[in-house]
This record gives C-alpha cells, sequence and structure tokens, in this order.
C-alpha cells in the first residue's frame, strides 16, 4: 500500500425534506439500511426524532441530577452549619436546625444549581460554540434554520459508498441531495 | 365513517366490568354489614369510620366532575380517552348523596360545635353564626343540589352528542364549564370546611380546602388512569389507547402528587414560622402520641416514592407499572383522609378502629359497582366530539 486515505474525500452527503414527518421516515429507514453515522437537522424539536436515530446519550441527565443534589445538601448543609454551628440562636424556642423553614431555600439551591449544571453541561457536550461544521457549506443548509429539514449521512459510517449512498438518498423523494465538503 | 358501534364495549370488555361490578357489590354488601354491626356495637367509631370513608370516595365522585370540566376547558386527547369513565364516575353523585344522610343524624358525635358543651366555649360561641345544625343542613341540600344539576347536565349533553351529531353540544358543555369550575372551587371550600376542618372548630387554615382538591384530583386521575389501562386489555380501547395517552395521564398525576405535597408544606410552613398557639394545635395533635409515623409515611409515599417514580419517563409509558403507581396513590390517599379527620378524635394516642376500613370498603364496593355499572352502559368514547380523531392519533404515525 503506497497511499493511505487519512480523511475520506468528502463529510457526507445530505438530503433536504420538506417536512418532519418525511425526515422522521428518512431517519428510519436509513437505520434499517444500515447507516448508523448520521444525524438530522431541523428549525423545531421534533419528537420521536431521538428515538429513530437512537440517541441515547443521556450524560445532561445525569449531570443535572448530580447538580440537583449537590444544591440540595450544600444548601441545607450550609444553612445548617451557619444556625447550629457557626453561629448558634434559639428563635422562639425552635430546633436549631429548624428544619421546614429550611426546605424553601434548599429547594431553591437545588433547582439553581440542577438548572445550571443542566445548561452548561448542554453547552459543552454539544462542543458549542462552534464557529464552523461542514454542512454549512451546502448552501441550501441556512433553511434548516427557518423550514427546511436535513439528513446527514456521514462518511465515517462503514456502510458509506459516495455513489450508493446518494442513490439511496435519492430513493427517500427528498427535495435535494448535496454532497458535503469538509 | 365512526359509528356509536365502533367504541361500544366488546363482549369480552363488558364481561371483565361485569365481573368486577359482581366483586365490588359483593365487598360493598360484605362491608355495608359489618358497618351496620359497627353502628349496634360502637357508634362512635362508625360514625368517624363512615366520615373517613364517605370524604375518600367522594374525592373520586366530585374530582370526576371537577376533572370532566377542566377537559372541556383545555381539550387533549387526555381528557378524551378519560371522558367516558368520568362520566360514569360522576353519576355516582347521588348515591353519594344518600350515603352522607347518616352523618345528618350525627352531628353531635363528629362535630365540637354541634355537642351541649359548646355553649360553654367562647371561641366557638363567636363562630354559631356559621357553625349550627341548621345552617349546617341547608348547606348541605345547596352544595349536593348544586353539584347534582353539574352532573346531570354534563351527562345529559355529552350523551345527547352521541346521538345526533349537534356541535352545539360541545359548546354549551364548554361554556358550563367555566362558571362549573368556580361553583366547584367556592363548593368544595365550603363542604371542605364544614366536613373536615370543623371537626376542630378553634382551629382554621385557608390553604385547607384546597390540599383537598389536590387529593381529589389526584384520586381521580389515579383511578381513571388504571381503569383505562385495565380496558385496553380489550377492545375497544386496545385499539384506541397509544402510550402517548398514559404518559400524558401519568404527567397529570405526578403535577397533583407535586400540588398535594406544595400545599400541605405550605400550611406547614406558614404555621410553623407562626407559632401561635391557636394555630399549631392540629400539628401538634399529628406530630405526638404516634401520629408522627402516620404523618412521616404520608411524607414518603404520599410524596417521595411516587414523585420518584412518575419522574421516569420509561415508568409512565408501561401500563404495568403506571397501574401499581395508580393504585399505590389511592392506598395512600385513605391514609391522607384518615390523618385529616381521626386525630381530631383520639388526641392522646394514634388508635385504628375497625370501622376506620370497614366503612370505606363498603361505601367503596357499592360505589365501585355503581360506577362499572354506569360504565358499561354507554360507548366508551365520546363519538361525535368535534375533537375525537385529533385525540385518537395522538401519537401514531400515518
Amino acid at each position: 500500500m503506497t497511499s493511505v486515505e487519512l480523511k475520506p474525500p468528502i463529510y457526507g452527503i445530505l438530503a433536504e425534506f420538506d417536512n418532519s414527518d418525511d425526515l422522521v421516515e428518512a431517519c428510519k429507514q436509513a437505520r434499517a439500511a444500515g447507516y448508523r453515522k448520521m444525524d438530522a437537522y431541523s428549525p423545531i424539536p421534533v419528537e420521536d426524532l431521538d428515538e429513530v436515530l437512537h440517541l441515547h446519550d443521556n450524560r445532561v441527565a445525569l449531570f443535572t441530577l448530580l447538580g440537583g443534589l449537590f444544591g440540595c445538601f450544600g444548601g441545607f448543609g450550609l444553612m445548617s452549619w451557619c444556625s447550629a454551628i457557626a453561629y448558634p440562636l434559639n428563635i422562639g424556642g425552635r430546633p436549631l436546625i429548624s428544619v421546614p423553614m429550611l426546605i424553601p431555600i434548599t429547594f431553591e439551591t437545588t433547582i439553581l444549581c440542577a438548572g445550571l449544571t443542566a445548561a452548561i453541561s448542554m453547552i459543552v457536550l454539544n462542543g458549542l460554540p462552534q464557529p464552523y461544521h461542514p454542512v454549512f457549506n451546502v448552501p441550501r443548509f441556512a433553511a434548516a434554520s427557518s423550514n427546511k429539514f436535513f439528513l446527514c449521512i456521514e462518511s465515517e459510517d462503514p456502510k458509506f459508498h459516495r455513489h450508493d449512498t446518494a442513490r439511496f438518498l435519492e430513493s427517500l423523494n427528498p427535495d435535494e441531495v448535496a454532497e458535503v465538503a469538509h | 365513517m365512526i359509528t356509536a358501534n365502533s367504541y361500544s364495549l366488546s363482549t369480552e370488555a363488558d364481561a371483565t366490568l361485569a365481573r368486577l361490578q359482581t366483586r365490588s357489590l359483593v365487598v360493598g354488601i360484605v362491608g355495608l354489614v359489618a358497618c351496620a354491626a359497627g353502628l349496634v356495637l360502637s357508634p362512635d367509631h362508625f360514625f368517624r369510620g363512615w366520615l373517613v370513608g364517605f370524604v375518600f370516595w367522594f374525592c373520586m365522585t366530585l374530582g370526576s366532575t371537577a376533572l370532566l370540566m377542566v377537559q372541556y376547558l383545555t381539550g387533549g386527547a387526555w381528557g378524551m380517552v378519560i371522558r367516558r369513565p368520568l362520566e360514569a364516575s360522576s353519576r355516582t353523585m347521588l348515591l353519594m348523596a344518600v350515603l352522607f344522610i347518616p352523618i345528618l343524624f350525627a352531628l353531635p358525635t363528629l362535630f365540637e360545635w354541634a355537642r351541649p358543651e359548646a355553649a360553654y366555649d367562647a371561641v366557638i360561641q363567636a363562630k354559631t353564626l356559621y357553625l349550627n345544625k341548621t345552617f349546617f343542613t341547608i348547606r348541605q341540600f345547596v352544595y349536593f343540589g348544586i353539584w347534582l344539576v353539574m352532573v346531570y347536565l354534563l351527562n345529559k349533553w355529552s350523551l345527547r352528542e352521541d346521538a345526533d351529531r349537534n356541535i352545539y353540544y360541545a359548546k354549551w358543555l364548554q361554556r358550563i364549564s367555566g362558571p362549573g369550575l368556580v361553583l366547584y372551587a367556592l363548593t368544595l371550600t365550603l363542604c371542605t370546611t364544614d366536613w373536615v376542618m370543623s371537626l376542630d372548630a378553634h382551629w382554621f387554615s385557608t390553604v385547607f380546602a384546597f390540599m383537598m382538591l389536590s387529593g381529589q384530583g389526584l384520586s381521580t386521575l389515579s383511578l381513571m388512569t388504571a381503569m383505562v389501562i385495565l380496558l385496553a386489555h380489550t377492545e375497544p380501547m386496545r385499539s384506541v389507547l397509544t402510550k402517548r395517552h398514559t404518559h400524558d395521564l401519568g404527567k397529570l398525576m405526578l403535577t397533583f402528587v407535586m400540588l398535594w405535597a406544595y400545599l400541605n408544606f405550605s400550611q406547614l410552613v406558614i404555621i410553623w414560622a407562626g407559632n401561635l398557639p391557636e394555630e399549631i394545635t392540629w400539628y401538634t395533635r399529628r406530630m405526638n402520641n404516634g401520629w408522627q409515623w402516620v404523618g412521616l409515611a404520608l411524607l414518603m409515599f404520599h410524596f417521595v416514592v411516587p414523585f420518584l417514580l412518575l419522574l421516569s419517563q420509561e415508568l409512565k409509558k408501561r401500563p404495568k407499572l403506571l397501574t401499581f403507581v395508580a393504585l399505590w396513590i389511592i392506598a395512600i390517599r385513605l391514609v391522607d383522609v384518615f390523618w385529616l379527620i381521626e386525630p381530631n378524635f383520639d388526641q392522646d394516642q394514634l388508635r385504628m378502629h375497625w370501622m376506620d376500613l370497614a366503612a370505606p370498603i363498603g361505601i367503596g364496593g357499592v360505589w365501585m359497582a355503581l360506577f362499572l355499572w354506569n360504565l358499561r352502559r354507554h360507548p366508551l368514547m365520546p363519538v361525535n366530539a368535534p375533537d375525537l380523531q385529533k385525540a385518537l392519533n395522538h401519537g401514531r404515525h400515518h
């Protein structure tokens, strides 16, 4: 072997659809045809798309749970430490750790930490901010922000074949099929 | 074209319901015989148990009426699939009115303000304008009058809609639902004050009736969810019910679990912060002498456990697990009603009398039998409802 192909010549092949139902159907068929490395792009959240594409990455949920637990125990612990150890104060004969009074703040710190970890982990795990992505090379892709739906089968997929995959995508009744340069 | 026949109960479904109806009736009759024995042996405990049983099952009856009106106002596929069960359950209102009669004969047994000693109690004396036997009785007739008219109209127009396809019925149902819900909130506040809060005539809480409202929503949704899932084993519900429907019902149950906890906690934190002698009695009674374990059990099994279980999307889409949670909630609702009512009587320590179980079982058996009998009499879906097709397509791809 003299030449080693470091990268496939193109990033993938992009098919454009008119509505979300066609996109979901196309994803289903692509899955059925054996393609795995692909992604769908849509201007609106499309229900079922995650199931059809088998996107089971729940790390955001896990991080949110951990953030929430941190906020819960952190908030409650901080208040308990303040009112029972650092500055014990008898308020109307109530116990030093006056549990019902601590619940609202505990709730708030739980939500705060869970919300922040959810937002931050979502942004980081999505690889955002991302100024460049190969699909931007297809001019019509701008419509993914307004009214068109896209499915991109990537060239890293073992089943990917520049001509067969293009022909396969054409068979799904898309509006357009285009090659995506790197 | 859809005809009424497409949604009539299949013979299988009817047989399932008929079997359940017979069993309920037998259980109910046995329970009521036990109640009669209790009335003779220990009238005080009979009436306490009867009040617990009545309030517990009444949650289903009035809760169904309210949810019917909510779904007419908001629309939504969840409401369409449980509409007929809700109607069947609301039609137990007349039975509840009859079952309330014994309480009218036992006012001094149950309510401290109706006893002769109340004449020497300055606090109760200041409230006699509202808390007296005559006005109490008149109020009960007014409440049940309002509820019976609501139930009558909601059922009449919905069933008329099945017979002829006049779209005006849908409009009328929607129009009475708005004012109906306002009336519901007012009558619920008053009847909860009368039946439960006035057991301790010295104490007051403005969020109390709302706690009952959240309980009614929870009881009703749980029963309806269990019911439609049971029906989904057979036609016509088998081809109607989708995962999306049970998912939605599960989400609503979760909402009501949280609402219940929120309102209960609001009452606790306000009284705890105020720490006033006339307010804290309700909690000092329930935080001592064994009652604290009931309270702790409610916190765990009425809130924490169902809350954590219902958080899971997977669980809400699995009919069997969702039925389990629904039945769990119905069972713990009885404990909640017990906890609201009983500590007013046995203040020195936690006690349970066998009437506290016999009465809810007796009333419940008869209630279930009537509910199932009502349910079997009409098609399971409102065939001419304007949004029916949209509701059926919920969660299906074409």
